[in-house]
């Protein structure tokens, strides 16, 4: 299984890496949000500076939208779903390798854009281990999330308008715990961050679970 | 005790958007038979292939391929079955040698045996590392009929496999049925070309409103002379 899934998530790093839709679409349109962001609140510094966290993840959450699309949207041309479906692949191998690729995607967006966030939201960034845990977990559950309903968007008409109303919602949690642990991380809410971070580690565990679970059925045609 | 056939099919029914494409098809086909399946447009021919793929749900009747019984478990006939359908199954943006070697190892085959069916296919070498995008029609078909052949498929269903190919595709695409039938597949295809494909198939099978409207055995194929050009 972990073969296959490595299978698949070095094809899918592969078609990103020719396409460059995730370096020449959605990481500027990232960028071009923490640059509005920063517009809209900077009349009041202090604002922008409580909100860091959450503005940060609220934009991960929208970019992790376009990666997902993305990621599923080759597997729709050309008769491609067909051929993963009569591939000895087994289902749940397909969705880890997807996740994974959606994970090394993520992280790559998330690096670049808290040093973004740092230098126009004027944020230190410390608390690196509560931090670097957040955005693993965080990442972990959003990519989890993402894949299930990746698939089913392929089945419906609208995907690309119906996948946000479909995922925003269940990543609520995961907008939250991210939210709040990366307060306190980054010193901007006093208390554990800790708890946080293990209710981010409780959702992405379900979220993958369910995921490699429903991928099947998913698969097929409904 | 006569052995059990590749592909039996009684009263099957499959449904596509709830309307039945197949409404009660009566088949069955021996290991190492070619048969031609025609019909007008809209006969149930793209369904019969996809169904005895175990792409679609057998939703009444009897259906079964390599001894899987699709109404239950048609998932296990998969990895058996080779598919050529109108679409290619290759990423666009991956080269020829990627497409081929994720799908063989996808499927349990080796980089050689990808490596060998473009060659069987006549895909020059200099187009190995050129994007499938960038490929003509003709040439998409040959990698993704490749791909295919790299999986060794016990049971191949092309769906109008000479559609996009040049004279000499069509000439190979001939040749490798007869080679696959002759190591002991089976094959079932779709086609248009009658005239030809009524060379290559040793049964006719009919479709009419997603029912075999005929079935003549010892039709034109088992063409000798074909097979010994190979």
């Amino acid at each position: 299984m972990i073969r296959d899934a490595a299978l698949v998530a070095s094809k899918d790093l592969r078609l990103e890496w020719r396409g460059r839709v995730g370096l020449g679409q959605v990481l500027p349109f990232a960028l071009l949000c923490v640059l509005l962001f920063a517009f809209a609140l900077d009349p009041d510094r202090g604002v922008l500076q409580r909100a860091t966290s959450g503005l940060f993840w609220m934009i991960v959450l929208f970019a992790a939208v376009l990666v997902v699309q993305r990621s599923f949207s080759v597997e729709g041309e050309d008769g491609v779903l067909d051929a993963l479906r009569l591939s000895g692949l087994a289902p749940a191998s397909v969705y880890l390798g997807k996740v994974a690729a959606i994970v090394v995607q993520l992280l790559a967006l998330e690096a670049l854009l808290l040093v973004a966030v740092a230098v126009l939201y004027d944020t230190t960034l410390r608390g690196w281990g509560l931090l670097l845990g957040t955005v693993l977990l965080a990442t972990l559950g959003i990519a989890g999330a993402g894949a299930t309903y990746g698939v089913v968007g392929l089945r419906l008409q609208g995907a690309e308008t119906l996948l946000p109303l479909l995922l925003l919602p269940l990543l609520a949690p995961v907008l939250i715990g991210a939210t709040r642990a990366g307060d306190v991380a980054l010193g901007r809410s006093a208390g554990p961050g800790w708890p946080w971070a293990a209710m981010l580690g409780i959702f992405a565990v379900v979220y993958v679970s369910l995921g490699a679970i429903l991928f099947r059925p998913l698969m097929e045609d409904l | 005790m006569a052995p059990a056939p590749v592909v039996h099919l009684r009263g099957a029914v499959a449904l596509v958007d709830r309307f039945p494409a197949l409404a009660g098809v009566d088949l069955d086909v021996g290991a190492g038979e070619v048969v031609l399946v025609r019909g007008a447009n809209g006969a149930g021919k793209t369904t019969l292939l996809r169904t005895c793929a175990g792409l679609l749900p057998v939703t009444a009747g009897d259906a079964t391929v390599l001894g899987v019984d699709l109404a239950r478990t048609p998932a296990a006939v998969r990895r058996r079955v080779g598919l050529l359908g109108h679409a290619t199954f290759l990423y666009a943006d991956l080269t020829v040698s990627e497409n081929v070697r994720f799908w063989a190892r996808a499927s349990g085959a080796t980089q050689e045996d990808g490596r060998a069916a473009l060659d069987r296919l006549g895909v020059p070498s200099r187009l190995h590392h050129l994007a499938v995008r960038s490929l003509s029609t003709g040439q998409r078909r040959r990698v993704s009929f490749a791909t295919m052949v790299a999986r060794r498929p016990e049971l191949w269903l092309l769906d109008e496999p000479h559609a996009g190919l040049d004279a000499e595709g069509r000439d190979l695409v001939d040749g490798l049925v007869a080679e696959a039938a002759g190591s002991g597949a089976t094959v079932l295809f779709a086609s248009h070309e009658l005239d030809r494909a009524e060379r290559v198939a040793h049964r006719i099978v009919t479709l009419a409103g997603g029912v075999v409207q005929s079935d003549e055995r010892d039709a034109g194929g088992r063409d000798a002379g074909l097979r010994s050009d190979w």
